[in-house]
């Protein structure tokens, strides 16, 4: 729904903002019309589901409140670490990839072998499944049996987060700064700035800010997919919640691992549907004036 | 040795069959497997020994063993069951099932599933366990020349890093026997637990007493059997598993009865599990 900001700022924004929920653009008939086929669609779902066969073998294994509520506590205290996985790799993966979208960015013949480093590990590091970097790393690097390499499965778990999650972040930036003119280095460069300073206070100013909101989609991403560094055998919330079920044979704490990561991701999903549309009309009100 | 071992359960199984063919021969109506005639038996993929034994022939999905083999101490039993039950070992079959599938809600692709599956009251809530096919012992495996393996009792391993395999029995055990000060890892997989092993990312693993010998026999070089832990109380034994409520558990279970009472079980004990014996009790 529209908040009294938007009303102010006129229909067309309003309209757009409404388009947040989705609820579409059609007055008050509209929102009515979306109401009522909403209410249909659950009624008509919860019919068929508690209707269905299975339902109570499928109530008791996966909705059973009493082992929810035991299970939570445990859950959440497990779910610690991937807060705490997440908050390390997001830090490094911010800075790491920001300088690799710099280094892909450079101009000219002589820096061809950093910028091909650069795609090179893009394409490898986007095109290999998490799970598996995480499993080669973590269970490869500390098999070297070196002393100075850490065994630690939650750094080898942050590290592979960190090496794929650049790679996507990398291209977000590189999108961004190649979504400025040219003709602003070409100010820039012409006031008398250097290369360095023509990017770091001309372009990279606008490019990190247009792409905020695709750079928050990705760390959503990152939160969920700390649970894949359950497979090296730390407890995190996912395999506290597997051996929970594995201990009872009850589906339920699945559900309150599911609960914990959608009570972190959706308040970072609503904060950036919340920024582009902020960014949208900073934008047009400068278009404006 | 072991040639000539299975001969003689081959023997006695034939003896038993001719001298109780009234039994043998009852007729399955009271038994309702899921495809009539057959048993289809459930169990997780790679089948490792010393649970089941044999070479998967090429082309063949099961790896590192194969359940149709049966070699191996549950392949064993499972045949032996069935021959109880008046099913031919042709009629077998045997089905990938992934430990948590075999107690999925819904309807089960098996007959019963047989896969180092612990009993305990929880579980059982939820699925059908067949009685005893055999009773269990946690272990602890270490790697030689490290702290951990000059240990002696249950309270001198709470500052080592342990691990398990998840959905077993020896993660709870961790917790509430040996409460270790620092957290233990669980491993989705087998071969996870034994790379976590080798890599010093846990100093002990913890598993049950035979699968503890195939591991220091056959996975990780340079390690051995710390000792096994004392049971808890009333004792952990593996059952098979099936839906809740299915009838052919009584059936199973006259069958188990009978194994155990005529000796079958020891000799397949004997001849699979013969090295899981003679670990030192750390208490």
């Amino acid at each position: 729904m529209a908040s009294e900001g938007d009303r102010r700022a006129g229909p067309e924004v309003a309209a757009r903002s409404s388009k947040i929920i989705g609820l579409g653009a059609g007055g008050a008939r509209g929102v009515a019309i979306a109401l009522a086929s909403t209410v249909v669609v659950f009624v008509a779902l919860g019919v068929a589901i508690t209707h269905a066969p299975g339902w109570h073998e499928v109530r008791t294994t996966f909705f059973n409140w009493s082992q929810f509520r035991s299970t939570l506590p445990e859950i959440s205290r497990a779910f610690l670490l991937n807060v705490k996985i997440f908050c390390i790799a997001e830090v490094l993966i911010l800075v790491v990839a920001l300088f690799i979208a710099v280094i892909r960015s450079l101009p000219g013949p002589v820096f061809f072998p950093l910028r091909a480093l650069a795609i090179a590990y893009a394409d490898f590091f986007r095109g290999v499944p998490t799970i598996l970097v995480i499993a080669i790393l973590g269970f490869g690097a500390p098999a070297l049996g070196l002393k100075s390499v850490p065994t630690s499965t939650t750094f080898w778990g942050i590290v592979a987060l960190v090496l794929v999650y650049t790679a996507y972040v990398s291209e977000v930036y590189r999108a961004g700064i190649e979504s400025v003119h040219p003709s602003q280095e070409a100010a820039a460069r012409s006031l008398g700035l250097t290369r360095w300073q023509a990017t770091r206070h001309v372009i990279l100013p606008q490019a990190v800010r247009r792409v905020i909101p695709p750079l928050l989609n990705d760390f959503i991403g990152l939160q969920k997919d700390t649970a894949l560094v359950g497979v090296l055998g730390a407890i995190e919330a996912f395999n506290q919640s597997q051996i929970d079920v594995d201990a009872t044979f009850n589906f339920t704490p699945y559900l309150a691992a599911a609960f914990l990561f959608v009570a972190i991701t959706i308040p970072l999903a609503r904060f950036t549907d919340w920024l582009i549309i902020r960014d949208r009309r900073k934008r047009q009100a400068g278009a404006l004036a | 040795m072991r040639a000539a071992l299975i001969a003689l359960i081959a023997c006695l199984g034939a003896v038993a069959a001719t001298t109780s063919a009234v039994a043998v021969a009852r007729p399955l109506a009271n038994c309702p497997t899921l495809h009539a005639g057959q048993l289809t038996i459930g169990t997780d993929n790679p089948a490792y020994p010393p649970w089941y034994g044999g070479t998967p022939p090429p082309g063949s999905p099961w790896k590192v063993s194969d359940p149709r083999s049966g070699e191996g101490y549950e392949s064993a039993v499972a045949y032996a069951v069935a021959t109880r039950l008046g099913i031919k070992s042709t009629d077998v079959v045997w089905k990938y099932v992934p430990f948590e599938r075999s107690f999925a809600p819904g309807p089960k692709s098996f007959d019963f599933d047989i896969n180092q599956i612990s009993y305990t009251a929880a579980r059982a809530k939820v699925v059908s366990f067949s009685s005893s096919y055999y009773d269990v012992n946690q272990s602890v495996v270490v790697l030689d020349g490290t702290p951990i393996s000059k240990v002696k009792t249950l309270a001198g391993l709470r500052k080592f890093k342990l691990g398990a395999q998840l959905g077993t029995t020896s993660y709870a055990y961790i917790q509430s026997k040996i409460k270790p000060s620092t957290q233990a890892n669980v491993y989705q997989q087998n071969a996870s637990a034994i790379e976590a092993l080798k890599d010093k990312q846990i100093a002990g693993l913890v598993v049950d007493l035979p699968t503890a010998f195939y591991v220091t026999s056959a996975q990780v070089s340079h390690s051995k059997v710390l000792g096994q832990f004392p049971a808890p109380t009333g004792g952990e034994h593996f059952g098979m598993v099936f839906a809740k409520g299915n009838p052919l558990v009584s059936c199973v279970n006259t069958a188990l009865a009978k194994l155990k009472a005529n000796g079958t079980l020891k000799l397949l004990q004997q001849v699979w599990l013969a090295k899981a014996t003679g670990a030192p009790v750390l208490k």
